[in-house]
């Protein structure tokens, strides 16, 4: 798979676009995914994700190809999420939650056209639970606890990504634990 | 929750999966008689089971069309490079036709030589070829850049490239009389002649 990447970024150095798209293939759920997990909003997540692919596409010069790709892409998309967080600006979207009302979002004005099998229900808001908890976490924290539980990388690797020494790593996913657990002990 | 600092260092470190077996006996040991340490332990378990446990979701269905259409254009070179790629057939059909033209027309253009078949009885005068009276030629003739006057009989084909030919009134010929001056001509010619030698050479078989 790293083989297959690495020919690729030849390709787009070569300046062959539709090699770009293959990449794109192969990292989109986890780039969005990752992006979803630190913002907590679909379609913000869906806006930085792309921005991230483009960035890595734009300055694909100044990678280095012997290191890991994922590694490079991931640190851009976790950096855009931690500027989209600390610059919020006040955007409106659907699955915001509506100020005054305890958890509802606009989706709840809009007539629902199905009828939701009841376990999909459940784990659909045990799940809305945890993300909204996750959320909760200040970024720094954060960044490391969906990196190292959701996208499943090692510390070695998660330090790359932030730019952060082993240690300072290790420090922020045991406060985000910490964090965590207190969040999470009653659910 | 007032053990001590260490214990729960420990578990941050069994769960980091870098725990010593030194340490890790410890707190084995501290779980079995410490309820507050336990349920702390087993609330930070839980907790990383409750975030593994979100499913893991996928881009939106457009998501690589909407990237790419958002990326810069690319250079003109590596799309033409491409297209030659993705159609081998037209790329080899083509550089197939562009060298068989150009042989031809080199062909052509280099070909400036008088020349003429060889025959005991014709007359030669700068590059006009005469066949004189009660002369006869037994054999096809050729005349490549020069003319031709037929005063007497040839017994075969008679071609003139790149001239002109007589055709005097006592002048007689047998076989076919060819002129060829024009560029198109001379292909047409030479495919012709491809195609007589090639069935020539099946007859012969």
């Amino acid at each position: 798979m790293d083989a297959i990447v690495k020919k690729r970024i030849l390709q787009v150095l070569k300046g062959d676009q539709d090699a770009y798209g293959e990449i794109v293939e192969i990292y989109k759920d986890k780039v969005y995914q990752l992006c979803y997990r630190m913002l907590g909003n679909r379609h913000e997540a869906e806006d930085i994700a792309q921005d991230a692919f483009i960035r890595a596409y734009i300055n694909i010069n100044s990678f280095n190809i012997e290191l890991k790709f994922s590694t490079w892409l991931y640190r851009i998309a976790t950096n855009l999420c931690i500027d989209r967080i600390r610059k919020k600006k006040p955007d409106y979207y659907l699955d915001a939650e509506v100020a005054g009302t305890d958890g509802l979002t606009m989706y709840s004005q809009i007539s629902s056209k199905s009828d939701m099998p009841e376990k999909e229900l459940e784990s659909l808001e045990l799940e809305e639970t945890i993300q909204k908890e996750i959320l909760k976490l200040p970024d720094k924290y954060r960044s490391v606890i969906v990196l190292k539980y959701i996208e499943e990388l090692s510390l070695i690797e998660i330090g790359e990504i932030l730019n952060l020494p082993i240690g300072t790593v290790k420090t922020r996913i045991h406060r985000g634990r910490e964090a965590l657990r207190k969040q999470l002990r009653y659910v | 929750m007032n053990c001590s600092e260490a214990m729960i260092e420990y578990m941050h470190d069994y769960l980091d999966e870098e725990i010593s077996a030194e340490n890790e006996e410890k707190l084995r040991e501290h779980l079995l008689t410490c309820q507050e340490c336990q349920r702390h332990f087993h609330e930070l378990k839980k907790s990383i089971a409750f975030v593994q446990s979100t499913s893991h979701i996928q881009a939106p269905a457009n998501f690589t069309v909407n990237v790419m259409s958002r990326l810069p254009k690319e250079k003109k070179q590596v799309g033409v490079k491409r297209w030659f790629r993705q159609h081998p057939m037209l790329t080899a059909a083509s550089l197939f036709l562009v060298l068989m033209v150009g042989s031809f027309i080199s062909g052509w253009n280099q070909d400036h030589e008088f020349t003429v078949s060889k025959y005991p009885n014709l007359v030669i005068e700068n590059t006009t070829v005469i066949i004189p009276k009660d002369e006869t030629i037994k054999g096809d003739l050729l005349v490549k850049n020069g003319n031709l006057r037929i005063e007497g009989k040839v017994k075969g084909n008679v071609t003139v490239i790149n001239g002109e030919e007589y055709l005097a009134s006592a002048g007689q010929v047998t076989g076919e009389i060819e002129e060829v001056n024009q560029l198109f001509d001379w292909i047409w010619y030479h495919m012709k002649k491809t195609a007589k030698d090639t069935v020539k050479l099946f007859s012969e078989e």
